[in-house]
């Protein structure tokens, strides 16, 4: 497999690995994917409750070098977008930015999903009014 | 010219990229190019030209590779076919078999951590009527004699087991097998490919009826291979699946490789010669190997059986760490992985799904191949390497960092997709 410099680049220099306080009511947390099919991504989302702006992320991932360089690159997009904008924010965004081949296009897939399942977590936690809550979300059950 | 001085240290007889995938194929000994050398240039005869002295000196040759095949695994040389490789020799043995055999019964006994090459042409004779029974191995990727025994009903014509497996490296209890095969009257065929040149292989004393091998596994040439057929005790016939000239016995039509046959005899000579202390050497370092994982690593999981072991071989996974994703870390470095993401069909190993092993540990899995020219400070190397990338990968693993918290992961509720 033939990587894209820009997928290597986020592998080796991968940006804003880690974790936030998953109880705080300010993070958002999406965990998606599962260990059996090799790909586990959780991103995490800081949101001011006043402007609705994402001010910080983190994500950690398990999966192939695709999955790794398509979470690190949601952090960065998602950071400084409102909620809303976030959402916005399509997969096939992120293959293009990557240049992903065909075959790791569920990489990127994952990557949307766990946007919308950390923005999804948060709106629960504050819940906000009008706005059904449309992707599901998976969080650890511990 | 003056890139010397800036090129990154390494130590001695560390070059890189370093080859470690020696399973998949090995690279060609310089002694086995030198002996095919003259037969792509004026050595340029037909073996089956009868007539002429280019004719008789390809032939010459070709006899002499009989030989050395043959000594290797204690047969003789008529009993050698040769093949365009196993690929070819496991279609031939069993297809071949199969239908010569037809009246005697139509069961075929196989198992499920053989190679495809094996498994797929059971596939096509499941289609063309036969039954086939795939075993199941145990944990440890062996076969249990019983279940064996238990499978074989009258009419049974062949049990197909591989010598030792192509990605774990667990040697199958041939000889056991080879007994009971020889007892009950049924012909047993083994694919040896990862056997024949590493670990010593006899088909008398294993009772082995056909078995087969190929170059470039051994340090010969790609595209050449053969196929043993016993012909006493019980003389096997096996139905032709080429026509031509009934060449080879009328087994396998077409013109002899005579360059490749050279190669895989000089490369069957060599083995013969150096493998006990090869196998010493290959050994002593994958342990080296192992020994320096575990003991900085943990997560990890060795797979299949180190008792029954190729030489050679290590199979660990890496648990929390995606294989791919490993391999790019390594990128200096060839192994293979059982990751479902560096398999065109995105499913993880189908051998190391047959151990029982949860998909998460195929995921995890490097496949180590050491071989005749990797060095002790390549194995330092590759292990420093390996314990590093994934010390960092393991940094982004939110599995990795879960187990650690002490969470059970399997309770946790994953959303697949
Ligand atoms: C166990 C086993 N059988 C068969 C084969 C096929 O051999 P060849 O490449 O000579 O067709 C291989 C090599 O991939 C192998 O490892
Ligand atoms: S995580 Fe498996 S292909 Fe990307």
């Amino acid at each position: 497999m033939a990587y894209s410099d820009k997928v290597i680049e986020h592998y080796n220099n991968p940006r804003n690995v880690g974790q936030m306080d998953k109880n705080s009511t300010e993070v958002g947390t999406g965990l998606v994917g599962a260990p059996e099919c090799g790909d586990v991504m959780r991103l995490q989302i800081k949101v001011n409750p006043e402007t609705r702006v994402i001010e910080d992320a983190k994500f950690k991932t398990f999966g192939c070098g695709s999955a790794i360089a398509s979470s690190s690159l949601a952090t960065e997009w998602v950071k400084g977008k409102t909620v809303d904008e976030a959402l916005e924010i399509k997969n096939t965004d992120i293959v293009k930015e990557l240049a992903l081949p065909p075959v790791k296009i569920h990489c990127s897939v994952l990557a949307e999903d766990a946007i919308r399942a950390a923005i999804g977590d948060w709106k629960k936690k504050n819940v906000v009014e009008g706005q059904a809550v449309s992707t599901p979300v998976a969080v650890a059950a511990n | 010219m003056s890139t010397v001085l800036s090129e990154p240290k390494l130590p001695a007889g560390v070059k890189l990229p370093i080859y470690m995938d020696n399973h998949a194929t090995t690279p060609l000994d310089p002694r086995v190019l030198e002996a095919m050398l003259p037969f792509f240039t004026n050595k340029f005869g037909n073996a089956a030209s009868r007539n002429h002295s280019f004719g008789w000196e390809a032939e010459k040759a070709v006899d002499l590779a009989r030989e050395q095949i043959a000594k290797l695994i204690g047969a003789t040389a008529k009993e050698i076919i040769f093949t365009s490789g196993a690929t070819e020799s496991n279609n031939l043995a069993i297809k071949g078999i199969g239908e010569m055999y037809r009246e005697r019964g139509n069961h075929i006994i196989t198992q499920v951590t053989e190679h495809k090459a094996v498994l797929d042409t059971c596939k096509r004779m499941e289609k063309l009527g036969y039954r086939v029974t795939y075993l199941p191995v145990n944990a440890d990727g062996l076969i249990e004699m019983e279940d064996l025994k238990r499978a074989i009903d009258d009419k049974t014509i062949l049990v197909t087991i591989m010598f030792a497996n192509n990605e774990i490296g667990v040697i199958q209890p041939v000889a056991e097998i080879g007994k009971l095969c020889h007892e009950k009257g049924i012909l047993f065929h083994t694919d040896a490919v990862q056997a024949v040149g590493k670990i010593p292989v006899d088909v008398n004393a294993m009772n082995i009826d056909v078995l087969s091998l190929s170059g470039h596994k051994i340090y010969g040439p790609k595209g050449v291979g053969a196929l043993y057929v016993r012909r006493r005790n019980p003389r096997v016939q096996i139905a032709s699946q080429l026509d031509g000239g009934g060449h080879e016995r009328g087994m396998r039509s077409g013109t002899l490789n005579v360059p490749g046959i050279v190669g895989l005899g000089a490369a069957c000579e060599i083995a013969r010669l150096e493998m006990d202390e090869e196998a010493t050497k290959l050994k002593a370092m994958r342990d080296r190997l192992k020994e320096k994982l575990e003991s900085n690593l943990d997560f990890i999981h060795v797979n299949g059986s180190m008792e029954h072991h190729l030489p050679g071989n290590l199979n660990m996974s890496f648990i929390h760490v995606e294989g791919e994703s490993l391999l790019m870390g390594i990128n200096d470095i060839a192994v293979s992985s059982g990751s479902a993401c560096t398999s065109a069909t995105l499913e993880p190993s189908y051998v190391l799904k047959a151990l029982g092993l949860g998909d998460d540990v195929a995921h995890s899995s490097i496949r180590f191949g050491l071989g005749r020219f990797n060095t002790q400070a390549e194995v330092d190397y590759v292990a420093d390497k390996v314990i590093d990338v994934v010390q960092k990968l393991r940094e982004l693993s939110p599995l990795y960092e879960m187990a650690k918290e002490g969470i059970d992961l399997t309770k946790v509720q994953w959303q697949a997709h």
